[in-house]
């Protein structure tokens, strides 16, 4: 990979040894991909925050990287943190406060773009959250590759990232066309199809025929489509921003009906007797999804005898508070919880049964070993008990 | 023998190379306070790779694998060396942040347990410099 006279300088630790740390991770992966230089990104977005996932060795790699003064030279967002006991508490804080120490914005959210970490088109990242990642590229027509939480750390630091992946125009194309012979209305059945989607392309890049989605079902769609796949960039015909150059003739062409959304579905068909909780903002909730469910609670007009949690971005809840829907929601026994997600905290510990609206939350529930209901919102909030 | 790959990481190591057939994952896969193989899809597993040079294809499963290597080499657990078929963002940044000597495009089916080898991770070659007893 091509270096210039600075970032060799960087390498050769001119600029102390967080820096030159930083330039090693990026120059290995620059060649173990081909890269052919470093490019600048305009944002980071950093995994690796919740204590569960990180656990003692990501702290120390994170207490060494600070030691070393370790700095972010652009703008740079985190992940969801934990929640859990007191102990676990304590470490989440540490954790946040590490990266604070590095410069970090601690805004915790799987939904920076409802923030001030909004990209624009053709903008390149180094963004790790593979919902996030997945609206960056597909919905917003920015550029970035799925990193893990080193990488987007390194890249955060020196204010680049290796030129390749999806920062690449012929890698943006589809690898299949995906038509949809079914009634798509709901934002659950989007989330539905996203399931599906994930699971029949992996790494590909699905270009999806016969939808009409909103900016929120997007959001759900792709969210899973990166959980049961890992699909990091999807198109769709008339609706997102690059649809008009992503298709050529050569791509694999598969047919989703019906059937295969409800063969989704029955996966994930708990009673509601052996569900104990409620979960809706996975991704985290738009102020519209909160709106909607403030609504709804008020429509049922009797409080939940399950506890619901509803997980949002720090500005979209300051947003709810301001706009009285986050006292409508508690008052039907809800909860708002900001910057944290429940995927991340080790709710096996406290409930045995969930029911959600997310295709993306009930794949990662699943794979705890929860129950799992996965409904559209107005039926979860209608029929809960 | 040389077998000749891309290296990536500083420096040259010696040791007795353990050899995986399958895909590892760090996270779960391997016990960080004792560099012994937990895996149970691992045809190593109960193994250790304590002071050995790791032979295997590929990473696999959680990022977070990359603070395991890291983790195993804090410790003094972790492997000399490590050589891959395929690098992949896990192995490449946990052995980078970990300063480990990786060496990639290597055909591990050309190693075997106990050999002793030679890791240059500056020339990215592995030279086979001893049969093992194994």
């Amino acid at each position: 990979m091509y270096l210039t006279k600075e970032e060799e300088l960087a390498l050769s630790g001119e600029y102390g040894p967080a820096v030159q740390k930083a330039m090693e991770i990026l120059v290995a992966l620059g060649d173990i991909y081909n890269a052919d230089r470093l490019i600048p990104i305009k944002s980071a977005q950093i995994a690796g925050v919740s204590y569960k996932n990180l656990g003692e060795y990501g702290m120390q790699f994170l207490r060494d990287f600070v030691e070393m003064g370790a700095k972010v030279s652009v703008y740079t967002t985190l992940n969801p943190a934990g929640i859990g006991d007191e102990e676990f508490t304590e470490k989440q804080q540490e954790i946040l406060d590490l990266y604070r120490a590095m410069g970090v914005e601690i805004t915790s959210t799987c939904t920076p773009y409802y923030g001030p970490n909004l990209p624009k088109f053709g903008d390149h990242l180094a963004w790790s959250e593979s919902s996030a990642v997945s609206f960056a590229n597909s919905v917003l027509g920015a550029r970035t590759n799925r990193e893990g939480g080193p990488s987007s750390l390194a890249a955060a630091i020196v204010g680049k990232t290796p030129n390749y992946g999806l920062h690449l125009e012929e890698n943006r194309r589809a690898t299949h066309l995906i038509k949809i012979e079914a009634e798509v209305r709901e934002r659950t059945e989007y989330s539905i199809l996203g399931y599906r989607i994930g699971e029949i392309v992996k790494d590909g890049v699905p270009y999806i025929k016969g939808i009409r989605p909103d900016v929120d079902d997007l959001k759900a769609m792709g969210a899973s489509m990166a959980a049961s796949g890992s699909v990091a960039l999807y198109h769709v015909e008339g609706e997102t921003p690059e649809w008009r150059t992503a298709l050529n003739d050569v791509v694999e062409e598969i047919l989703i009906d019906e059937k295969d959304l409800q063969e989704v579905k029955e996966r994930f068909s708990a009673e509601w007797r052996e569900v104990d909780f409620i979960l809706l903002g996975c991704p985290h909730a738009s102020l519209k999804e909160i709106k909607e469910i403030a609504e709804l609670l008020r429509m049922r007009n009797r409080p939940l005898k399950v506890p619901l949690f509803v997980t949002v971005s720090k500005s979209v809840k300051a947003l709810a508070d301001y706009l009285g829907y986050t006292e409508i929601i508690e008052r039907y026994n809800g909860k708002l919880l900001s910057d944290v997600c429940l995927v991340v905290s080790p709710v096996n510990e406290w409930y045995s049964g969930v029911a959600t609206n997310s295709g993306k939350a009930a794949f990662y529930f699943k794979s705890f070993g929860l129950n799992v209901r996965l409904d559209g919102l107005e039926k979860i909030i209608m029929e809960a008990p | 023998m040389k077998l000749k790959g891309r290296g990536i990481g500083k420096g040259v190591v010696e040791g007795v190379v353990i050899v995986s057939r399958r895909p590892l994952s760090f996270l779960g896969g391997v016990d960080p306070e004792t560099g012994i193989i937990t895996d149970a899809e691992s045809d190593i597993k109960g193994e250790s790779i304590k002071g050995k040079i790791l032979a295997f294809p590929r990473g696999k499963g959680s990022t977070v694998g990359s603070y395991v290597i890291y983790a195993l080499a804090k410790g003094g657990n972790g492997p000399k060396a490590l050589i891959v078929e395929d690098a992949e963002t896990i192995v490449t940044v946990g052995a980078i942040i970990s300063g480990i000597p990786l060496v990639t495009g290597i055909d591990i089916k050309k190693l075997k347990t106990g050999m002793r080898v030679r890791v240059n991770a500056e020339t990215g070659e592995v030279e086979i410099i001893g049969e093992g007893n194994l």
